[in-house]
């Protein structure tokens, strides 16, 4: 299964997919299609100057283009997986995209989709962290199950 | 009167507020704000799943909810939030999702700045008013009798003469001074039709000089473009079933209206910035030494890459396309950028604010730019429905919907 991850740039949750068997659908794979998209002329900075009018198909002229630009890229990742896995409220380093706004909106786009997808909340504890490990595992296998 | 529930974040702060309420009050509306309590707020975040840091865009999504719940009535939404707040753009495009996702409501949305006044909202309020109140009126399909219908808009004015459903006659007159400027389209659409004015049994006005000439004609329907011109369309397109999307680009202001079943249920207006208006093209016509009409076959053999524009503006926009022409860039590739550039910014710009529905229908009298046409085309991946008449959709509207009155004083 591809199972998009949010923060779509985290490493742990990229990895934990990957151990289960499935394919994590991540940032870093879109990012470096772009790198290496023959049909762009030089490689880009993380976007190339047209991903801000892509991203009005999420939100408006008048949302700021960053918040267009990153949606561009990272919206995207969400509509054409077979399962979604978020963890929200995590740390800085867990993965970060640096817009509260983005953060908010893929959220609220992760919450609307018809795609199966678990939202938990980022652990603090040990035993906290075991059973989000054990929740994503039992929720992939169900979902598995269910392709 | 009808009630249009407020569901918007800092109009209060903005000191805005009145002006929202007088715009109300001028179309015979109350301003209504549905009431949620701090738990149900509580719960539709949650439900909804979209965590917005401000209490009062939280609000917002909970008032659409108890509308869309029935806990609250209302016959129109006026959807807002303040101009540059990202959040608010987010969120408020989110809830103007649910609600037509939803329901039947009529929504219009709006960014608003400190100096927002009630003139600005005046035609949106009167759409949402005619469209909550008049639905009867906006489901007629047919022109009956021999009735009128003029359009003063900004740059033109046009009058049409409708009887059995066919138009029979048509006048245009660039608009100057209101009332001699629809004379003239009158005394044109008379000749051609070879009706007399004592034989026209209704007559229907729209556009900026609607109440001028209502009065002057003594007309039986005095009503706003926004959705005047959309029943034009849908009747010239022969769209009246099924939803559609119609863009009209006028000579100084743009609107965008989606329609189901001939009666509109959202709709955006520009009014922020020309560029997105025929003016612009007017302007570039000049520029290049042609006439608007020859702008329209120079556009079709322009190329809009070849040149270089940094702006939609009026003044910047044009100045890159001097600068352009200076540089050897053809009067074709000017054209065809001037065209590009209009379509971009309302598809930037406006059609973020309404679910794009097919057939497209584009009118107004910019419709007639083939460029412009081929702009939208590349630009929305749809080939855009132009009907007969199009430049004419107000007056066709007038006359269409004027005929419901035949008879009355």
């Amino acid at each position: 299964m591809r199972v998009a991850i949010y923060p779509p740039n985290s490493l742990i949750l990229s990895d934990l997919i990957e151990r289960a068997g499935h394919e994590p659908v991540t940032i870093m794979k879109e990012l470096s299609d772009r790198v290496r998209d023959a049909e762009i002329d030089s490689p880009p900075l993380n976007i190339t100057p047209e991903d801000p009018s892509k991203g009005l198909k999420w939100a408006s002229a008048e949302a700021p283009s960053g918040v267009r630009g990153r949606l561009a890229v990272f919206a995207p990742i969400y509509e054409g997986a077979d399962a979604i896995v978020a963890l929200k409220d995590g740390p800085m380093n867990f993965g970060c995209l640096g817009c509260a706004r983005t953060n908010e909106f893929l959220l609220y786009l992760i919450h609307s989709s018809s795609i199966p997808h678990l939202i938990l909340a980022y652990p603090t504890t040990e035993e906290e962290a075991v059973c989000v490990v054990q929740r994503i595992q039992s929720f992939l296998a169900e979902v598995a199950s269910h392709d | 009167m009808i009630k249009i529930a407020q569901i918007a974040c800092g109009t209060e702060y903005s000191g805005i507020q009145e002006e929202i309420n007088k715009a109300a009050r001028l179309v015979n509306a109350e301003i209504v704000y549905p009431d949620v309590s701090i738990d149900y707020i509580e719960e539709t975040t949650e439900i909804m799943g979209f965590n917005v840091k401000s209490p009062g865009l939280q609000l917002m999504f909970a008032r659409a909810r108890a509308l869309v719940e029935g806990l609250v009535e209302a016959d129109a939404v006026f959807l807002a939030s303040c101009f540059r707040c990202a959040e608010g753009s987010l969120l408020k495009n989110e809830v103007r999702r649910y609600l037509q996702k939803n329901s039947s409501i009529p929504v219009v949305m709006y960014s608003f700045t400190q100096t927002t006044k009630a003139d600005e909202l005046l035609t949106r309020m009167e759409a949402l008013q005619t469209i909550a109140e008049r639905k009867h009126l906006l489901a007629r399909k047919k022109q009956e009798g021999l009735t009128m219908g003029i359009d003063s808009g900004s740059a033109t004015t046009k009058c049409i003469i409708m009887q059995d459903n066919e138009v029979i006659g048509t006048g245009w007159h660039p608009t100057q001074t209101v009332a001699l400027s629809a004379n003239k389209a009158v005394d044109d659409a008379l000749k051609e039709s070879k009706v007399k004015m004592t034989d026209i049994e209704a007559i229907g006005t729209t556009g900026y000089g609607r109440h001028t000439l209502g009065k002057q004609y003594k007309a039986q329907l005095v009503q706003e473009e926004l959705t005047v011109n959309s029943k034009g369309a849908v009747w010239t397109a022969g769209c009246q079933e099924g939803e559609a999307t119609v863009i009209d680009i006028g000579g100084m202001d743009n609107k965008v209206i989606t329609i189901n079943n001939g009666i509109p249920d959202s709709f955006t207006m520009g009014g922020v910035c020309a560029g997105a208006s025929g003016r612009f093209l007017e302007i570039t016509a000049n520029r290049v030494g042609a006439s608007i009409t020859e702008l329209s076959d120079l556009s079709m053999n322009g190329n809009h890459k070849n040149v270089s524009m940094a702006s939609y503006c009026i003044i910047f926009g044009i100045q890159d396309l001097v600068t352009e022409l200076a540089r050897g860039v053809s009067k074709e590739d000017i054209a065809a950028a001037a065209c590009h550039s209009v379509a971009e910014q309302v598809y930037e710009q406006q059609l973020q604010e309404v679910d794009i529905r097919e057939p497209i229908i584009q009118v107004g009298g910019t419709s007639l730019i083939k460029g412009l046409n081929r702009a939208f085309e590349e630009i929305l991946r749809i080939k855009p429905v132009v009907p007969k008449h199009s430049q004419y959709i107000g007056a066709i509207g007038g006359a269409l919907l004027s005929s419901a009155f035949i008879g009355e004083e």
